[in-house]
């Protein structure tokens, strides 16, 4: 039967994830519609938009529409040996920017909890290339290094409101205000260099990797390059050398995620389409001892490249 | 493949200045001085094409990517914060953004403070930092007017030379930013056309250098 007709481009793209998924042997992960509010509540920050739709369950407790899976997976499952390696294809409630109102939005992602080594870090990021190769033609997977920038930041004494303001000028690019609060925290010319280089070094692998070697200014970010380094250069063995971008303004909350943190892009959709990272920090506050690395896809702006797959 | 760049630019003088440093950069794009009423220009050769929008609706066109980059005053990134790269400070379109109120105005913390601007996000997180108690009244021009006629007790608003505010008795109480146009770019953009918005960046950041 042809059913490639009859599906939406989402559709094809959901499917196509879950087999790809399902290749490299994670399991699929259903969860119902509702959890508990107190579980949003408690991790506000980390969710994407801080807006949940509530309601009152029958025996009174108070419930909300899931905004995220993820907090979901890591509340649910049991620290254990072995890695838990699981999919989802869930839709999650979430305010619109524009419209101020809630939508549905259809999201596939896939989670890995357990003992996190360098190969299944290196897994997930390939498994982010393929799954943006199945999206679109032209893909772009900016990678980041969150202990590279915590290992910087701690070094030079910046913490606080400080901190806050610098990740937000790190993430937009903004030399300007990134001098701005440099001057503010005392930093010494060769400081600020080394702070300014977390926006300068961006680029192709080939032509930055050389460069990273800048931020070993202590044994925490070191330890951090040489991981990003060995991470990247076994993707670039394996022929990804080409779609991938070194970039620090990939910067999720430090709050919840650590180490290696990336955003997917495809040709032809203005925002982000792939987002993850390693998220150690969030398992630790919802009392869970195993690393953790995923990614989710968001598939509500895929209509803008048309039906073609 | 020859990929075209967009570049969203603001309508008026602040564009046209702007457009000069472009072309200057090696991005000119003639036919957009033939003064037409066109809103789009474009040149295939260097693969760029410009278009004029309301300034403040640079931002939104290029966080929606309908530009890859454009140029924009920071008071508009203040009051929309929108997810962009904001790549350079052009040092062109020098003002403030600052809170003005009656020449013999004395603040009571007593009561609340009423406040008319359009830049309703800027004024809100400015008064909040200081913990200070506001109602603001949302206005679209002519907001000198309102201390005037006792609609409010200050304004918050850009000031250039800050003849507007004397010539109506008004007075600057606190210059608080700094604006300035700003290079901006799409996050996903960049991705893409990274090395053309880059060599871009370096060349108008020269000629910021040597005014």
């Amino acid at each position: 039967m042809d059913f490639q007709s009859v599906l939406s481009k989402e559709e094809v793209v959901a499917l196509t994830l879950r087999s790809l998924y399902a290749k490299f042997g994670y399991a699929q992960y259903k969860m119902s519609k509702f959890e508990e509010y107190d579980l949003y509540v408690r991790n506000k920050d980390f969710l994407v938009s801080d807006s949940v739709i509530t309601f009152t369950d029958t025996d009174g407790r108070l419930m909300a529409l899931k905004p995220d899976v993820t907090l979901s997976i890591i509340k649910n499952g049991k620290d254990g040996d072995g890695l838990m390696k699981v999919y989802y294809n869930e839709n999650v409630y979430r305010v619109s920017k524009g419209t101020r109102s809630f939508k549905e939005i259809m999201q596939v992602g896939i989670e890995c909890q357990g003992a996190i080594d360098q190969a299944s870090v290196t897994e997930v990021l390939e498994l982010a290339l393929k799954s943006l190769e199945v999206i679109g033609k032209n893909v772009a997977l900016a990678v980041s290094h969150l202990d590279v920038i915590k290992g910087v930041l701690d070094e030079y004494g910046i913490n606080g409101t400080l901190a806050k303001e610098l990740t937000r000028y790190l993430g937009a690019k903004n030399r300007g205000g990134i001098l701005k609060i440099c001057e503010q925290a005392g930093l010494t010319a060769e400081q600020t260099e080394v702070i300014l280089n977390l926006v300068n070094v961006c680029g192709a692998p080939n032509k930055v990797l050389s460069t990273l070697d800048a931020f070993k200014i202590n044994d925490a970010t070191s330890i951090a390059v040489e991981e990003l380094k060995e991470v990247v250069k076994t993707l670039e063995d394996r022929g990804y050398g080409d779609r991938l971008v070194i970039d620090f303004s990939v910067i999720n909350t430090l709050k919840y995620y650590n180490g290696v943190a990336f955003n997917g892009f495809v040709e032809g959709i203005p925002q982000s389409v792939l987002s993850g990272g390693e998220y150690d920090n969030l398992m630790k506050k919802m009392g869970r001892k195993s690393k953790a690395i995923g990614f989710a896809v968001y598939l509500d702006e895929l209509f803008k490249l048309g039906k073609e797959v | 493949m020859a990929k075209t760049l967009n570049v969203a630019l603001p309508k008026g003088r602040l564009g046209e200045k702007v457009y000069a440093m472009f072309e200057k950069a090696g991005f000119e794009c003639p036919s957009i001085k033939e003064g037409s009423r066109k809103l789009i220009f474009e040149n295939e050769e260097k693969g760029v094409r410009y278009f004029w929008v309301k300034p403040s609706d640079v931002a939104i066109y290029v966080e929606r990517g309908a530009a890859d980059v454009g140029v924009v005053g920071k008071d508009i990134l203040m009051e929309y914060n929108p997810d962009v790269y904001e790549l350079l400070d052009l040092k062109v379109g020098k003002c403030h953004m600052a809170v003005a109120g009656k020449k013999d105005f004395v603040d009571d913390r007593n009561r609340t403070l009423t406040v008319a601007t359009k830049f309703t996000n800027v004024a809100k997180s400015y008064y909040s930092a200081q913990g200070r108690d506001i109602d603001i009244i949302t206005l679209n021009g002519s907001i000198e007017i309102a201390p005037i006629l006792g609609l409010s007790d200050v304004i918050v608003d850009i000031v250039e030379t800050g003849t507007t505010l004397k010539e109506n008795d008004l007075e600057v109480i606190d210059k608080f930013e700094a604006i300035s146009a700003r290079l901006i770019a799409n996050k996903a953009g960049y991705k893409f056309k990274g090395d053309l918005i880059e060599k871009i960046r370096l060349s108008l950041k020269e000629q910021t250098e040597n005014v």
